[in-house]
Formats: structure tokens, C-alpha cells, sequence
């Protein structure tokens, strides 16, 4: 076809205008080719990759491995997997009431701790991303030093204050102190998705004759909704994953998995499958979520900055 | 964006300042007021003035857990942030590989830390573990539990493997941010792969990498719950970083006035690199 052939001429001649211009010799496909070659689109790609997710599926592999062994399997030699496999460890976990209740007393206060989270942010994020006002830079930076805060320097304090209001061994009293660290990352991402809405829709909105928290309900949270299901997701998570306060703050009516299985090691140090079996239901919660937010992972981890 | 001037937004901050008022002020009040007072129990304290604080800054107890704790941020440092960006540079940059990737790369970072303490303790004992038993077939004597460089060596391959990933995820959030157009022009120069590095992906990761560094240095600085599981700070006190060090002093030994002396000055020097970060990070931000 004629068309086709003057296209591709015309291309060509302006590819050696470019590298005329660069003093080069390379026509646009020889570039193209060249790229190619080079990294990004070479079939090794997956080389690095693959290495190190194999690296880190590894040990966690060998914690599922042991959770469907029995404890004589595990203690009388290495098996690279389970020769008598058995969901025995499971059970006991799911029949045993001090073995679950942990679980539920840790979804108890990490859905406390997010909901209280996102709920003070939300208004806080606003202001910071819409309005200057007396003292704000400090502000922002006082909740940035709570982010950084060592938990160690806050285990007792937080005991002595819980305990002077009679809240110790509740979910409400390590939702609340879990705040400390997770109501300054709540703010720090909703503020990163906000500044990213313009302004104008603000504005239209209350010329339209909306009031302020019509206006938020109705318009705004709906435009930063992935924002708030990222940020609900890292609180769950650090939530999740703490131990120092979450333990000090509870004895038994409270007690996290976490700390249920931290004791169970001290008291036997026996019983590895039915640890490696908990320590396995640990991980599910956050490897299921973790999908919905894959492509803002980064954004949460750099508070909101990325 | 251009932001308005308007102070009745402190109604909107407020919340947020009552919350945490509550759950930071408050406590570290209750430390400063310990800081400067003994007891011989039964409530009564007195005065002791800057007593607890001239203590500790003679403690060898405390110098040395100090110590422990920067050569450990440091080697963590070391080998997390190259190997990061390395891996971020050979990441798939698009395809039905890009998702897959990041979910297993983070799944680590989501695993509650006593439970990393676990997983390493498991693995790295030599006769159950999958690493200690093939590290010990290969014929290197490691034991984790008696040998204290094993077990920093231990301590350490736990924070590379727990949190190289963030290092990962903030490079590569970076790196996609720099358009073909770029790479194109590099190729018709005829740079070299070390320059496309030096001059394009370097530049266009500062940001995140000074992200990745700072948190990577406060958390590790901070880190109590992984090494307490694996090695509960020993062999001897090999592995006793400052937060595990105050966390005896304050939760085991109740001495309060020691402890709260070293919160302090714990607390002081993270507040000093919070704005040290908080500095460059807003600088930064204005020259772009």
C-alpha cells in the first residue's frame, strides 16, 4: 500500500533528523532494538525477582510446612514437607478457647483503633490540605514525631495512665493507645490523597449551596475513597502487627494472639506446631487485604508522600 | 495548591489533638515527672533532681546499648538500601507481573513482629530450622543461641529479609514515575547503564530513598519485639538494643527513675531526627 509505505518514509526521515540533531548515527529502530537489548525488556527479567521472592517465601514456607506436622514429626527430623500431614495443630487453635478468643480480642481493638483513626483524621487531613492556620507546620510535625515515637518509651507510662483510669485489660484502652502512632500515619496519607483533589470542586460545591459536612459526606469522601480504604489498611495493619503495648496493656480478658503466643513459647517451648499454626493465621488477615491496596502499598508506607 | 488563610480549621484539628494529647502528653508527662524523683515504694517520692540523668550518661549499661543499636541501624542500612534499589531496578515495569510482585514482596512487611521473631527462631535453629540445619550441614559451626556473632548475624538477616521490601516498594514507586521519554534520550547518547543509573533513576529516587533511609533508620533504632523473640537480648546482652534494655529497666526491674531518665533522652534524640527529616523533607518539597 502506497500510504503505508510513505508513512514509513516519512518516519525513517524523521528518525535521522533527531540523530542528526544528536550527532548520532542510530535510526529509530536501531534505538528501539538497542532498548531492548538492554534491562528492561531483555527475557532474564525475572531473574532478580523471582530470586528474591523465593528468598522470602522461604521461612514462611517452613512455617505453613511445620503447622501440618505433628510435634514428633517436627522434633524427630527435617522434613522439607509434611510427611503425615495433619490439620490437628488447626483445630486445637479453633477448638480451644483460649487459643481463639485471642483472635478475636485482636480484631476487636485494631477495628476500634482504625475506626477511631480514620474518623479524627478525616477532618484533621482536610484542614491540613486546604487551610494555612496559626501553627499548623508545627502541628504537622508534633504528629510526625508520634509516628516516631519508641513504643518502649511508652509501655509504662501508658500502663500507669490506663490503669489510674481503670482500662486496663480492655480493647478500648490498647485501641486508644495504639492511636499514638497510627492517628499521625492516618493523617499523614488522607492529607497525601486530599491535596490531590483540586480545589475547585470544593469551591463549586459551596457556591451550589452545600454546608460543610454535607458537602464532605456526600462529595468529598466519595472522591477520596481510595485514599480512606488504603489508610483504614495501614492502621489495621500496625495495629496488627504491635506487641510491646498491645501486651502490656492487657492480662487476660484482652490479650492479643500475639502475646498468647509469646507465652506459649516460655511455658513449653514445645508445642511448635500448634505455634507455627497460629503464627500462620497471623499472616492471613493482612495477606487477604493486602490485594485491594496493592498499588498504593508504597504510598502508605512513605506516609502518604510518595 | 494555593492554601487560604483561616484559623477557624483548628475546630477541624482538634479531635486529632485531644486524641493524641491524650495518648502522648500525658504519658510522657508521667515520665519527666519520674525522671527527676526516687521512691522507696508505697507511692512516696521526692526529688532527686538531675540525679537519674548523671547516672545514666556514666552507665556503661546504657553507652554500650547505644552503641549496639547505631552499628546495627548502620549495617542494616548498609545492606538494605543497594540490595533495595537493585531489586527495584530489575523489577517488572508492567504487565499481570507488576501486581504479583508487589503483593509477595510485602508480604513480610505485614506480619505481626513477634511472629517474624518466630519464624527466624524456628528456621535458623540448627536442628529443626531449614537455614540452621543447611548452614551447619555446609560445616560453619552457627548456633544462634550461644554464639553472639550468630546471633547478630541472625538479628540481622531477619531485618534485611523482614524489611528490605519497604526499601523495594518506595524505589520502585519512584522509578515508574520517570517517563520513556527520558530513557529514550539516554539511548540516542549513547549512555552507558551505569550513567542511565547515575543521572535518571538516582535523581528521580532522592525523594523516596531519603523516605526509605529516615524510617529505615527510626524503626531499626527502635527495635524491640523481633530481637526480644529470637534472642530475648542475648547471648549475655550481645543483642540488648536500647529499646529492649528499657524495657527491662522499666517493665522488669520497676527501677522508675532510671527508666524514665533514659525514655528521655531515648525520646530526645528521635525527636532531634524526626526534624532533622521533617527539615530536609519540607525543604525538598519547596525547591521543586
Amino acid at each position: 500500500m502506497g500510504g503505508a509505505n510513505e508513512r514509513a518514509t516519512r518516519q525513517d526521515r524523521s528518525g535521522t533528523t533527531v540523530s542528526d540533531g544528536l550527532a548520532s548515527t542510530m535510526s529509530q529502530d536501531e534505538v528501539a532494538r538497542l532498548m531492548r537489548r538492554r534491562g528492561e525488556e531483555s527475557r532474564w527479567w525475572w531473574i532478580v525477582p523471582t530470586v528474591y521472592i523465593v528468598v522470602l517465601l522461604l521461612p514462611i514456607y517452613w512455617l505453613i510446612n511445620m503447622s501440618f506436622k505433628t510435634n514428633s514429626e517436627i522434633v524427630s527430623s527435617l522434613t522439607l514437607y509434611p510427611h503425615a500431614p495433619t490439620i490437628g495443630n488447626y483445630v486445637t487453635i479453633f477448638t480451644d478457647p483460649s487459643w481463639y478468643k485471642g483472635y478475636i480480642n485482636s480484631i476487636i481493638y485494631v477495628v476500634m483503633n482504625t475506626v477511631i483513626s480514620i474518623a479524627v483524621a478525616l477532618p484533621a487531613a482536610y484542614a491540613f490540605s486546604r487551610y494555612r492556620f496559626l501553627g499548623d507546620k508545627h502541628l504537622f510535625f508534633w504528629l510526625l514525631t508520634n509516628r516516631m515515637a519508641p513504643p518502649a518509651v511508652f509501655a509504662l507510662p501508658f500502663f500507669q495512665l490506663y490503669s489510674a483510669f481503670g482500662l486496663i485489660d480492655t480493647h478500648i484502652a490498647v485501641a486508644l493507645a495504639h492511636c499514638l502512632f497510627n492517628v499521625p500515619l492516618a493523617v499523614w496519607i488522607l492529607e497525601g490523597f486530599m491535596s490531590g483533589v483540586p480545589k475547585e470542586i470544593d469551591e463549586t460545591a459551596y457556591i451550589d449551596g452545600y454546608s460543610f459536612p454535607r458537602f464532605f459526606l456526600r462529595i468529598f469522601m466519595p472522591l477520596i475513597a481510595s485514599g480512606i480504604g488504603v489508610a483504614c489498611f495501614f492502621c489495621f495493619m500496625f495495629s496488627w502487627v504491635e506487641l510491646l503495648i498491645a501486651r502490656t496493656l492487657t492480662t487476660t480478658a484482652a490479650k492479643p494472639i500475639a502475646a498468647i503466643m509469646t507465652r506459649t513459647v516460655s511455658a513449653s517451648g514445645l508445642d511448635w506446631g500448634v505455634l507455627a499454626a497460629a503464627g500462620v493465621l497471623t499472616i492471613l488477615p493482612g495477606a487477604l487485604v493486602i490485594w485491594f491496596v496493592r498499588n498504593y502499598i508504597a504510598k502508605g508506607f512513605a506516609l502518604g508522600r510518595v | 495548591m494555593e492554601k487560604t488563610w483561616n484559623n477557624k480549621a483548628w475546630f477541624l484539628v482538634l479531635p486529632v489533638l485531644v486524641l493524641v494529647a491524650f495518648s502522648a502528653v500525658i504519658p510522657l508527662m508521667t515520665v519527666v515527672n519520674y525522671s527527676v524523683q526516687d521512691t522507696f515504694g508505697n507511692n512516696v517520692f521526692f526529688w532527686a533532681g538531675t540525679e537519674w540523668f548523671e547516672e545514666l550518661l556514666h552507665s556503661d549499661r546504657f553507652w554500650e546499648a547505644m552503641l549496639r543499636n547505631l552499628v546495627f541501624s548502620f549495617i542494616i542500612l548498609a545492606i538494605e538500601v543497594p540490595l533495595g534499589i537493585f531489586i527495584a531496578l530489575n523489577m517488572p515495569k508492567k504487565g499481570w507481573a507488576v501486581p504479583v510482585c508487589l503483593v509477595l514482596m510485602a508480604l513480610p512487611l505485614l506480619i505481626p513482629w513477634n511472629v517474624v521473631g518466630t519464624i527466624w527462631q524456628v528456621f535458623g535453629r540448627n536442628d529443626i530450622g531449614l537455614f540452621g540445619y543447611y548452614v551447619n550441614a555446609l560445616g560453619i559451626n552457627y548456633n544462634y543461641v550461644q554464639d553472639p556473632i550468630d546471633a547478630w548475624v541472625t538479628v540481622i538477616i531477619m531485618d534485611v529479609w523482614h524489611w528490605t521490601s519497604l526499601v523495594v516498594l518506595l524505589c520502585y514507586a519512584g522509578l515508574v514515575s520517570i517517563p520513556d521519554a527520558f530513557y529514550q534520550a539516554a539511548k540516542i547518547d549513547g549512555a552507558s547503564r551505569w550513567a542511565v543509573f547515575r543521572y535518571i533513576q538516582l535523581p528521580k529516587m532522592q525523594r523516596v530513598l531519603l523516605i526509605a533511609v529516615l524510617l529505615r533508620f527510626m524503626d531499626s533504632f527502635m527495635i524491640y519485639t523481633e530481637p526480644f523473640v529470637v534472642t530475648g537480648g542475648g547471648p549475655g546482652n550481645s543483642t540488648t538494643f536500647l529499646s529492649i534494655d528499657l524495657v527491662k529497666t522499666a517493665l522488669g526491674q520497676f527501677d522508675l527513675g532510671p527508666a524514665a531518665a533514659m525514655s528521655l533522652v531515648y525520646f530526645l534524640i528521635i525527636l532531634l531526627l524526626s526534624w532533622v527529616f521533617y527539615t530536609v523533607m519540607t525543604n525538598y518539597d519547596a525547591e521543586r
